[in-house]
């Protein structure tokens, strides 16, 4: 054992020698020199539309670093007046960055544009301790989408303490795509080694780069936006509060997210980033709000679609199937449009008649398959939530909002097992009550319909650089509804266009077979909102759409022309009747002109 | 009074002056490596320094006590101490606190302890108390189930606390058990095992059990009994190795070379050990043993290697070995280390002038690679200075173990010379490269008020014993 000890020591004694004497490698210090880690930040990827065209790139930014404990005497007012600074935050500026470590480097000043940073570099070398940090800062060719990308800004200690990658005053997404696609946009850093001397002048690298990592570019995202549908989209809306969701069916690819009122995204980049935040965030029409994820409004008459194709699917309706309605008499509900009597379901759809749904979804309560409502509404709400509802997609959108569909368990809590049937729940048949969805979902009703009964998880990236398809993308959604029973549904929302009846018969466009669905979600704060979904062509539908104008009143005043106006844009191109554009263009619907001042 | 007297004479006042020579220099540099420039005074306590003035001081008073009370009651708690050390252990698996991906502590108060410390206490008292209690040469089934018991039972449930270095620890007891008596068989089964791993790595594995079998059917054949039937079953097993890699594909089979080899070597080696065990050629048995184990060890390494260590660990060896390069992961903390010691050159750079050993590059600067700073500070003459007082140290503990007259007292003292010995070793080799990267800290070095009293209180419990060696009288 004795031996064992001695020969260990021995071996330790002469391996410290070589390290220690012998080995030149580690001879670092000779002259009290240092290494220097400095952090290669890797450019973060780009962000194109669907064709290619380019939404988000970035700008050269440099930051003034420093390291406490390296920090010589030095002129104050000199450096302070290079960076435009006065010398009292300077002195805060040391005082902070030495609480936070005499070791590690704080930055100083954020972002100095490129003339201060070669002034700077001339000079550096009289301030041991500083150096200077390149960083990319992104900017927007085109001001619009600015609640899809979301927006990068610094990590706080939060962020810090959870995530082992970042070091302070490292930036990440915060929200939106930035957010959702962080880890692949940002990359991965590197850190080249340098052997810096006392005048803090770097001698060289350190072991010839050996241990230098090289910094991996982020990689390049493919978004499914169609950047003119959006920005037009984006103009339509303007002075009105509301959303546009605009889907392609067959893949489920987001062509067009709108929130109106937003914002330019080039406000959120930069050193004014904190001053124009909280300008937007005190805004009462809340533009940081992204309406067309989170906003949930009842659906209106545009659930009547839901309520026919649960009715054909559940056997107690037929197409041919007509019921009375005596028009502002009807009871329980009454209708608000005065048509034919009887009426069958494609007309129905078309003059969007409340008691014909009312009845339909009275026979799907009262089915006498099942034993009790508890039962038959069971299979209603199973129906209804096939077609998303009441869930998240889950797929890369950044914080959605569930909707609602009313369970069982609720109506039984508010009104006792035996105290309610169809009568009671009635204002679902019409989307009305506890029926929430939100706009997205609208926009996903619309192209499950024009998908004759399936969907595909609506998402908003098509690619991204160097990864194969990522796995929302293959999803596929059956709903419970049997694809014949859309037809008639699908006659009747032709109908609501090309009818002599329709309700969106004034927007009527011959050279694009359309389909749609007006509705108004009933607003008890105020005037109601326009809703209305759409997909076209009829066959082979390419795009399918969802429009809440908010206060607006009836569905055909706002929400239609404005739905109709951005399918032919994208189908077409061009517009062919301007005096309805500019008529939306010009319309004025906010509730108050005034809103905070932003500082460019 | 007059035996407290006697006991100070006695005690061995060389040791005390070597660990609180250790001690101190270890505070020196755990000043140096925690220093904050704003906060410099010694008995600064929001500071690592401050603290380990109180772990110290706290320490010595636990040194005082431990000389107040009778020698005997130490043999006598043994048992009671391990089976309260083994719960604790248990609870904490439950409730204790998580520090580093390790639960490993618990709180009482603004207090961290972390147990797996006092575990080897327990387990050096323990295994004395029951290894004296049996006759030296006859260990039986059962004893070694119970030596294993006391050992490993500490050591799995560490183990579980995911502080897989603490629970290395417990291995040095093997120690122990070779100094009274164990074969040293198991001894060289070790080295081997490690070196057949080791290899495992270097050499294709196809030629390395190659050379295995060669190996083993060379020293056979220096054996001149038997001569004809380990020429036939040597022939045999070549002549069925070709057959059966070139034939397989005619029965539509597809096992590497590798397969075909163990297979065949290992039944050759069966009939071989047969007949070695039928005319009792010692020889052949053994070979054919080795053979067989050493194949079925070299197959099997792979296997734990993917299947059983975790990715950290199987990093770690990689680079050990040379296999792996990461300069940024776990290589990084080596380099670093070796670059901070290897900056010290002769004399170091002096007390507080370290560049590397400060908050940016060393990892865990004031704890487990304490040595760093000695290494950048002192230079060469510092570390040579910290490896001879370490072996002052344990040579100086082998001598009072072998001059006690008790059992007891003799295995408990070589049982905690072996927990020292194996924090001493590895946690230098660690640092310098010699060793893959384990956690555990250098003995009265580290900071860490766990270890110290831990260490202090193994250390002065053999001292205490060791001053009333004369009234045992064999």
């Amino acid at each position: 054992m004795g031996a064992i000890i001695v020969i260990l020591a021995l071996v330790m004694l002469i391996k410290l020698f070589m390290i220690q004497m012998v080995d030149t490698r580690y001879k670092i210090s000779a002259q009290n020199n240092s290494q220097r880690h400095v952090t290669e930040y890797p450019a973060r990827g780009l962000i194109y539309d669907r064709h290619g065209t380019l939404m988000v790139y970035n700008q050269a930014a440099y930051d003034l670093m420093l390291i406490p404990r390296e920090m010589k005497a030095f002129d104050t007012l000199e450096l302070a007046n290079v960076v435009g600074i006065s010398v009292d935050e300077m002195k805060d500026g040391i005082q902070k960055a030495k609480r936070y470590s005499r070791y590690k480097p704080s930055v100083l000043v954020k972002q100095l544009n490129t003339e201060t940073y070669a002034i700077l570099q001339e000079k550096l070398y009289k301030y041991p301790g500083f150096f200077v940090q390149t960083r990319t800062l992104r900017k927007y060719p085109s001001p619009i989408a600015a609640n899809v990308l979301g927006y990068v800004g610094e990590v706080d200690d939060k962020w810090l303490e959870n995530n082992a990658y970042y070091q302070q005053g490292d930036y990440a997404g915060i929200s939106g795509l930035e957010k959702v696609y962080e880890e692949m946009l940002r990359g991965k850093k590197g850190v080249s080694i340098y052997l810096v001397n006392v005048h803090n002048t770097i001698q060289g690298s350190f072991m010839n780069g050996q241990y230098d990592t090289a910094a991996i570019a982020g990689r390049n995202l493919t978004t499914t936006l169609d950047l003119e549908l959006q920005a037009y989209g984006e103009r339509l809306m303007q002075n009105k509060i509301g959303s546009i969701v605009a889907i392609e069916p067959e893949t489920g690819e987001i062509l067009a997210l709108v929130s109106s009122p937003t914002y330019d995204p080039n406000l959120l980049v930069g050193r004014v980033r904190g001053q124009n935040y909280r300008s937007l965030q005190a805004d009462l029409n809340k533009p940081l709000y992204n309406r067309a994820l989170m906003a949930q409004y009842p659906p209106g008459s545009t659930f009547k679609l839901i309520t026919g194709l649960v009715g054909l699917q559940e056997g107690v309706l037929n197409p041919g199937i007509t019921y009375a309605c005596s028009g502002p008499n009807s009871l329980p509900i009454k209708c608000s449009h005065f048509h034919d009597t009887p009426i069958g379901l494609i007309h129905s759809i078309e003059e969007s008649c409340n008691p014909y749904f009312w009845k339909v979804f009275q026979s799907v309560m009262d089915n006498q398959a099942y034993p009790r409502i508890q039962e038959s509404f069971t299979a209603w709400r199973k129906h209804v939530m096939s077609f998303g509802l009441n869930q998240k997609f889950q797929t890369d959108l950044f914080s959605e909002s569930r909707g609602n569909i009313p369970d069982i368990d609720y109506f039984n809590r508010y009104y006792g097992e035996k105290g309610w049937r169809a009568l009671t729940v009635r204002s679902l048949s019409i989307g009305q009550g506890e029926i929430l969805l939100t706009p997205l979902q609208l926009a996903n009703q619309a192209a499950t319909i024009a998908n004759r009964g399936y969907f595909r998880p609506p998402h908003l990236v098509k690619q991204i650089e160097g990864l194969d398809s990522l796995e929302f993308q293959k999803e596929i959604h059956e709903t419970t509804i049997h694809p014949e029973h859309f037809e008639p549904i699908i006659e009747g929302m032709r109908l609501v266009y090309a009818g002599d009846h329709g309700t969106a018969r004034w927007y009527r466009n011959d050279s694009i077979p359309m389909a749609g669905k007006t509705g108004t979600a009933e607003n008890p704060h105020g005037d109601d909102h326009s809703i209305f979904i759409a997909f076209a062509p009829i066959e082979n539908p390419r795009i399918a759409i969802s429009v809440v104008v908010e206060n607006s009143g009836f569905g055909s005043t706002w929400a239609v022309p404005i739905a109709t106006l951005m399918m032919e844009k994208y189908l077409k191109g061009a517009i062919s009747r301007t005096w309805v554009e500019t008529r939306m263009l010009e319309g004025n619907l906010m509730p108050k002109p005034e809103s905070a001042e932003a500082v460019e | 009074m007059r035996r407290r007297v006697n006991y100070l004479q006695e005690m061995d006042w060389l040791t005390v002056l070597l660990y609180l020579l250790m001690v101190g220099f270890g505070l020196v540099n755990i000043y140096s490596s925690a220093y904050n420039s704003e906060l410099p005074s010694l008995f600064e306590t929001s500071q690592r320094y401050g603290k380990q003035i109180l772990w110290i001081g706290a320490a010595l008073v636990f040194a005082i006590v431990i000389f107040l009370i009778d020698s005997r009651f130490y043999s006598f708690i043994a048992y009671p101490f391990y089976l309260l050390m083994m719960i604790v252990l248990v609870f904490i698996i439950f409730f204790g606190i998580e520090v580093n991906a390790a639960k490993s502590w618990i709180e009482i108060g603004s207090f961290r302890i972390q147990p797996a410390e006092f575990g080897k206490l327990a387990v050096g008292l323990a295994l004395a108390k029951y290894l004296s209690s049996i006759s030296l040469n006859t260990y039986t089934p059962a004893t070694f189930v119970r030596i294993g018991a006391i050992v490993f039972i500490p050591m799995l449930l560490v183990l579980m606390q995911n502080d897989t270095g603490s629970a290395l620890v417990y291995f040095s007891f093997i120690m122990v058990l070779y100094r009274e008596g164990l074969s040293a068989n198991f001894l060289w089964i070790g080295l081997a095992s490690v070196f057949l791993f080791v290899m495992s790595f270097m050499v294709p594995i196809f030629f390395l059990a190659l050379g295995i079998v060669l190996a083993a059917y060379l020293y056979m054949l220096i054996t001149p009994k038997l001569i004809k039937t380990k020429w036939v079953v040597g022939l045999v097993v070549i002549g069925a190795f070709f057959l059966a890699y070139y034939g397989q594909s005619y029965l539509n089979l597809k096992f590497t070379a590798y397969f075909w080899l163990v297979i065949l070597s290992i039944g050759g080696a069966l009939v071989l050990l047969g007949y070695g065990w039928w005319y009792r050629v010692k020889r052949f048995v053994q070979g054919s043993l080795v053979l067989i184990f050493s194949l079925l060890f070299v197959s099997s390494v792979d296997f734990v290697f993917n299947e059983v260590l975790e990715a950290h660990q199987q990093n770690r060896i990689l680079v050990l070995l040379g296999k792996k390069s990461d300069p940024q992961g776990v290589e990084w903390n080596v380099i670093q280390s070796k670059i901070a010691i290897g900056s010290g050159g002769l004399s170091g750079k002096g007390f507080l002038n370290g560049t590397q050993t400060k908050f940016d590059f060393v990892p865990e600067q004031s704890t487990d690679f304490i040595f760093c700073t000695v290494g950048e500070e002192w230079g060469y003459l510092g570390t040579s200075a910290v490896i001879v007082l370490f072996v002052i140290f344990l040579l100086r503990l082998i001598y009072l173990a072998e001059r006690q007259r008790s059992n007891f007292n003799r295995i408990y003292g070589w049982g905690i010379t072996s927990v020292f010995f194996f924090h001493f070793a590895v946690n230098i080799s660690m640092t310098i490269g010699l060793a893959p990267v384990i956690g555990i800290p250098l003995p009265f070095f580290s900071y860490g008020g766990s270890s110290l009293w831990a260490f202090t209180i193994m250390l002065f419990i053999f001292l205490r014993l060791d001053s009333t060696r004369k009234e045992f009288l064999q």
